[in-house]
Formats: structure tokens, sequence, C-alpha cells
């Protein structure tokens, strides 16, 4: 009998080309690398400065997101933020030109944030080892790839070998068992765990989740989930492929087509963690008892239950927080006055995203005074959103609508939170400034996110949800809301 | 290639605060260069300058000299978030040569080693050391893994043991990796399965 294997293993197993040894980390192989503006010039710059080329082109894929204004061009002029996000996006071509690497630039009907369109255009597939420079690669672990961030040095490593040097990780299981209720979603299940784990509790590990909640959830919603790893620290967070991942990505440009893709899926299935398998370490989470959630520090594990109050500070870190965010302990969240509202990024900026903020939205208003958003992760989201009139839900309400783009969620494009301005945001991190110096950043769902975006406060959208269809709810959550909101 | 790394003693400069991560060390909106060169300027930009661009007088990076202090004490979990490795190269540039901490996230440890920024994590009770003792002499010992501050005992730390030696040495990482061509070519050639297909 051989030793049962964990899904991380038994992928990590597959790629290793040297073992590790005591002296020497292992040499992993890349099936595939992602590459943006951002964080790869320098190191096309290194490898050109040695005289070696891109080792193999065919698995190395550009996009465009980071620096990208959103807002379309006018007399084919792009509004950069500034001339040298205009030159890092041209270097980025040239250097996909030169190096034959495919790039989704301007003219590309795939180009979008990273680690939306990476999936969509079935590049990301189960079993792969995948690397960005960025640490939400773990996104694309929600199809049982191992995806995780690096540096630019190793971005360099990547382009020039197709390998990086690499120490196993630790994994860690984090099962959540139960059903979600209405109006809860991977979001939320994502801030659950992260407030469980803690800021740095995955440090060293590599996360699977797994239970009935997690499989519950569609691919998006894994991919939220997944996405968010990076956030308690982890390298990254994997889910084993399942009927669902087949589907997803059955048809997609990239994957393999007809009978071989069937072949390809049985042995996808097959890379779920063996029964017996062990882990480093392991938590459990209810499911049923995840509320809608929303940060009240400048951490994203700062997250509770909306409606909750702002706990009593533990650390002078804490104190500087909830100083930071104009809270009070003691107090809730949701009564202070939000100034921008941003519906986008990695983590939800995919069509069940738009979907979710715009059942909420429908025949409603965005609060006068507050600027909202929303920015459809790649393009083929904006054009299924603008199929099914998701567009008209938004502008109808006030807000605008943009074209595909990390926007304010890294806010280096010019799209920012303003000083000392409160946001709800549906991206990933609440940092000091991350949305722009002095800006105040609240982390929810996008439905929360378009809740607020109506009342002009912090809001669980439960609220405007029971409103609207009173018979998908049961008087439990209700009361829950009540509860919660009193 | 950075300078290697053997002994260090310089002086410390202590910020408490956990979580300092890589969006403090150097905004985003500075990561539109594509040199490494030159971000010591930008480091904790936020925290050294008000919106209008003027130098905050009582930020502590603005008053220190940081050719004498090469060694950055700080809060747990540090260097979490983002991965930019803009955030060592800044702090490198800026002047600092180590950081110890009790937390150190991963993707920055990894990113710190291959600049030549020396990553520590040490226990509570020589952080809380550090930390009473701010500006002190503290020297950084890769030879021998060491931490070591006045008279006090030495306090060991750990370096992944290739990164160290690379470190030490000034092994040249990527030529090391170079260096398994022929065995990433065989392992390529039996790895056809996983090959990403063309477009249909
Ligand atoms: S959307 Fe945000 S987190 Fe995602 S890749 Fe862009 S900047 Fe990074």
């Amino acid at each position: 009998m051989s030793v049962p294997k964990t899904l991380y293993e038994k992928v990590w197993d597959r790629h290793l080309v040297v073992r590790e040894t005591e002296a020497t980390p292992g040499v992993l192989y890349i099936d595939l690398h992602l590459v943006h503006e951002v964080t790869s010039p320098q190191a096309f710059s290194e490898i050109e400065s040695r005289g070696l080329k891109v080792r193999r082109p065919d698995r190395t894929f550009a996009t465009l997101d980071h620096s990208t204004p959103t807002l379309p061009a006018v007399n084919g002029q792009r509004s950069y933020v500034t001339d040298e996000a205009r030159d890092q996006v041209s270097r980025l071509e040239q250097n996909c030109a030169r190096h034959g690497i495919e790039l989704a630039g301007w003219d590309s009907d795939a180009r979008g944030v990273v680690h939306v369109m990476g999936p969509e255009q079935g590049l990301t597939q189960p079993g792969m080892t995948v690397v960005c420079g960025d640490s939400h690669t773990a996104t694309h672990g929600a199809f049982g790839a191992l995806a995780f961030g690096i540096g630019t040095s190793e971005v360099g490593h990547v382009l020039a070998t197709q390998c990086l040097l690499q120490r196993k990780s630790k994994t860690l299981r984090v099962t959540v068992d139960g059903e979600l209720q209405p109006g809860v979603s991977g979001k939320d299940v994502a801030l659950a765990v992260i407030a469980a784990l803690g800021f740095g509790g995955g440090t060293g590990f590599v996360i699977e989740y797994a239970g009935s909640a997690v499989t519950g959830l569609d691919m998006e919603g894994r991919m939220t989930l997944c996405n968010m790893s990076i956030e308690a620290g982890a390298r990254a967070g994997m889910i084993a492929p399942d009927a669902k991942t087949i589907d997803w990505l059955r048809g997609r440009a990239k994957v393999p087509q007809g009978a071989a893709y069937d072949a390809a899926a049985a042995e996808w299935l097959a890379l779920a963690s063996d029964p017996g398998a062990t882990y480093d370490q392991e938590i459990v989470l209810d499911g049923d008892a995840i509320r809608p959630m929303a940060t009240w520090g400048t951490t994203p594990d700062a997250g509770a239950p909306i409606g909750s109050k702002v706990p009593e500070p533990q650390s002078d870190s804490d104190r500087k927080a909830i100083a930071y965010m104009g809270f009070e302990a003691g107090q809730t969240t949701t009564t202070q006055a939000v100034d921008v509202v941003f519906i986008g990024s990695c983590t939800n900026g995919r069509l069940p995203d738009l979907r979710a903020a715009a059942d909420v939205l429908r025949g409603r208003k965005v609060k006068p005074g507050v600027r909202m958003l929303v920015v459809p992760g790649s393009e083929a989201v904006r054009r299924d959103a603008e199929a099914e009139g998701l567009h008209t839900v938004f502008t109808e309400a006030g807000a605008e609508w943009r074209l595909p783009g990390c926007s304010m969620c890294i806010a280096m494009n010019g799209d920012t939170v303003g000083p000392g301005q409160l946001a709800v945001s549906t991206s990933n991190r609440n940092f000091e400034g991350r949305q722009g110096k002095g800006a105040r950043t609240i982390l929810a769902s996008p439905a929360t996110a378009a809740a607020s975006a109506i009342a002009g406060v912090l809001t669980d959208p439960r609220v405007y949800l029971n409103e609207a269809s009173p018979l998908k709810q049961s008087s439990a959550a209700r009361e829950t809301i009540g509860a919660n909101n009193a | 290639m950075p300078e290697p790394i053997k002994v260090l003693t310089s002086r410390t400069l202590v910020l408490t605060q956990a979580n300092i991560d890589t969006d403090q060390i150097i905004p985003a909106r500075f990561l539109t260069t594509t040199e490494t060169k030159g971000l010591g300027a930008k480091a904790f930009y936020d925290w050294r300058y008000e919106t209008d661009g003027t130098a905050r007088p009582e930020a502590v990076l603005n008053r220190i000299d940081p050719t004498e202090h090469r060694i950055l004490v700080a809060g747990d979990n540090f260097g979490c978030g983002s991965s930019r490795e803009h955030a060592p190269w800044a702090l490198y540039d800026y002047g600092f040569r180590a950081v110890i901490s009790t937390g150190i996230a991963d993707i920055f440890t990894s990113n710190a080693l291959k600049n030549g920024l020396l990553p520590i994590v040490v226990d509570q009770a020589t952080w809380d050391d550090l930390v009473a003792h701010p500006e002190q002499p503290v020297t950084v010992d890769l030879e021998a893994n060491e931490v070591r501050r006045g008279n006090h005992p030495p306090v060991a730390f750990a370096v992944e043991a290739f990164a160290r030696q690379c470190l030490l040495d000034g092994v040249d990482t990527l030529g090391w990796l170079s260096n398994h061509t022929p065995a990433i070519e065989a392992f390529e050639r039996s790895h056809e399965p996983q090959t990403v297909t063309e477009t249909a």
C-alpha cells in the first residue's frame, strides 16, 4: 500500500525535477507562468542582460491589468495616470513581442485581471503548477492547481528555466461543513476563515479547503475563497477538482477538446486527497453559522458579521487600526457614512459577483453622495454582463460601469478612494492606504457592497434580498439580521 | 548581485507595529517603475510624507541616518501582503541590510534573501529586549547564525540553508538553477501530458 497523499503532495511530487535536500531546495517545474506589466519588466531586463531567452514562451501568458485605465480611450488616447504607467504597459508589449509570448493586450477579447482571465481561458487546469508575480495567484488553486505568487527575481527564474527553487510547505486543511445561508457568499466564507486563522496564521502552509460548504460553492465562489488564502499568510489554497470543475472548464479555449478532455478530466478527478491523508494542521468551521462579513480594521483578518461590535483592542496595532478606520471599540460599523463602493478585482470581479450585486441593486438607487464603481474582472465578464443587461442595472442605479482592470483594488491606475473616505470594497486588502493615501476600506461581498451603496452605510444585504423576495428567506435568517442590526 | 553578508553590526531602528504590509513599505502607486534602483526614496513613503509631499518631521524614518541604522526591528508578520519585490528593493536602497521580527511573511522572506536583506525571526523575549533597547548596536552574524547584543547570550536564528549559502558566498541563484538544464530537459520529455494545449 502506498502512503495516502494530499492533493498538494500529489501535485508537488509530479513537478519535482530535482528533489530537495537539507542543503538545497527542490527544483519545481512550472506548467503555467502568468505575467503582468508591474512585476515583470525587471525580470525581462535581468534575463536579457545575461543573454538568456524565455525557455517556454508556450507556457507563458501575459495580460495588462494593474496600471491600465478603466475609462475608454478618447480619440485613441488612453488616460494613463502617468507617463511611467504608459511606459510600463508598452514595456510588457515589447517584451512579449520580443520573446514570442502571447499577450492579452488592449485589442484582445481575452484581456482581464490575471487571475480572472487565466481560468476563463482554460489556461489554468487541475494538477498544474501555476505561478505569477502576484500574491493572489492562489486563486487558481480553486481548480486543484498548485498556484502561488512569486517575486520578480523568481519571475526571471521561471522565464529563463521554467523552474523555481522551492521547499515543500506544510499542509493545513480548512473544512467548512454545513450549508451557507442565503445572502452568504464565498467572500463571507473567506473572511470568516481568515478571521479564524489570523492574518499570519497560515504562514508556511498550503491550505486545502474542504467540506460541504466549500464544495457547495460554484467555481467563482471557490476562486474567491482560494484568492484570499494569502491574507492568512498561506502560500496557496487548493480545492480538489470535482464534477463542477470539469463542467466549468469544458470547451474553454486552452483546454484539450473532445475525447482528450475526458481523458484529462479522469486524471484530474484522481487528484483529490486520498482517504487517510494527513495534514500538519486542521481547522473546522461551521458553514451554517457564517453570516455576511465585513472588516473593521486594517488587516483582512479583522472581520466579523455585519452589525457586530468593534472588539476591544488587544494590542497597539489594533488600537492604531481602529483609530485609522475612525471606528470605536464597542460600537458597530454600520452607522458611518460610506463614500465609495467598489465592486471588482480578482476576488469578486466575476459574473456571479456582478449578478449578486445587481440582484440587490435592481430597481433601487445608489444613495446620493456615494460613488459606486463597478469594474468587471475581464473582457469576457464585461461581455457576458452586458449581454444580461447587468451594466444597465448598475448605471440606472447611479453606479459607474468601467473597463476591466485591477482599478481600485490597488489604486495604481488613478482609480482611488480619497483621503479619509470610507469605502466598502469587494477587493481583498484593507491595508492603510491600499485604495489611495488615507483611504479607509471595509472588505465585504458584492451583495453587501451593493446594499451599502443603497443605504449609504455598511448594510447586511439580506435586508434587501428579503424585501425583494421574502419567500426565499427563512424566518430564522430574518431574525438573525434583526439581531445583528439591533 | 548584492554584496554578500557575513557579519553586520549596526544600530537598530525599531518599528513595533505588527503586520507592516508591503503596501506600507512601498505604496502601489510607485510600482509603475521598470527599475530596481532608487526606491529607497519611496520606502514607507506615506509614513514619511504628507499628501502634498512635504516631509513629516516627526517621522522617524526622516530623522535617522540610514547608513547608521542597517537593522530594522519590526512587529510580527512583517512584509505581509503583496508579493512585490519592490519592498526589499526599497528597504535595501534606503539602507537596511537585516530585518528582525517575531514573524516574517513567506514571499517577503524569499524576496529579501535574493536581495541582500536578511530576514531574521526571533522569539518574543529576544524581540522584547531589542525593542526595549532601540538605537543600540546589534550584531547579526550569518556565519554563526546568531544575533548578539551587548553582553547578552547570543540568540540563534534559522535561515534556509541554500539561501544562506548564496548570501555568504554570493552564489548566483539563477546561474545555479540554470545548471540543472539537463534535468529540466529530461523532465519536460517525460511530462508531456501536462503540456498547455494550443488553442483549438
Ligand atoms: S485585482 Fe487586486 S489583488 Fe487582484 S491582481 Fe489586481 S491588484 Fe492584485
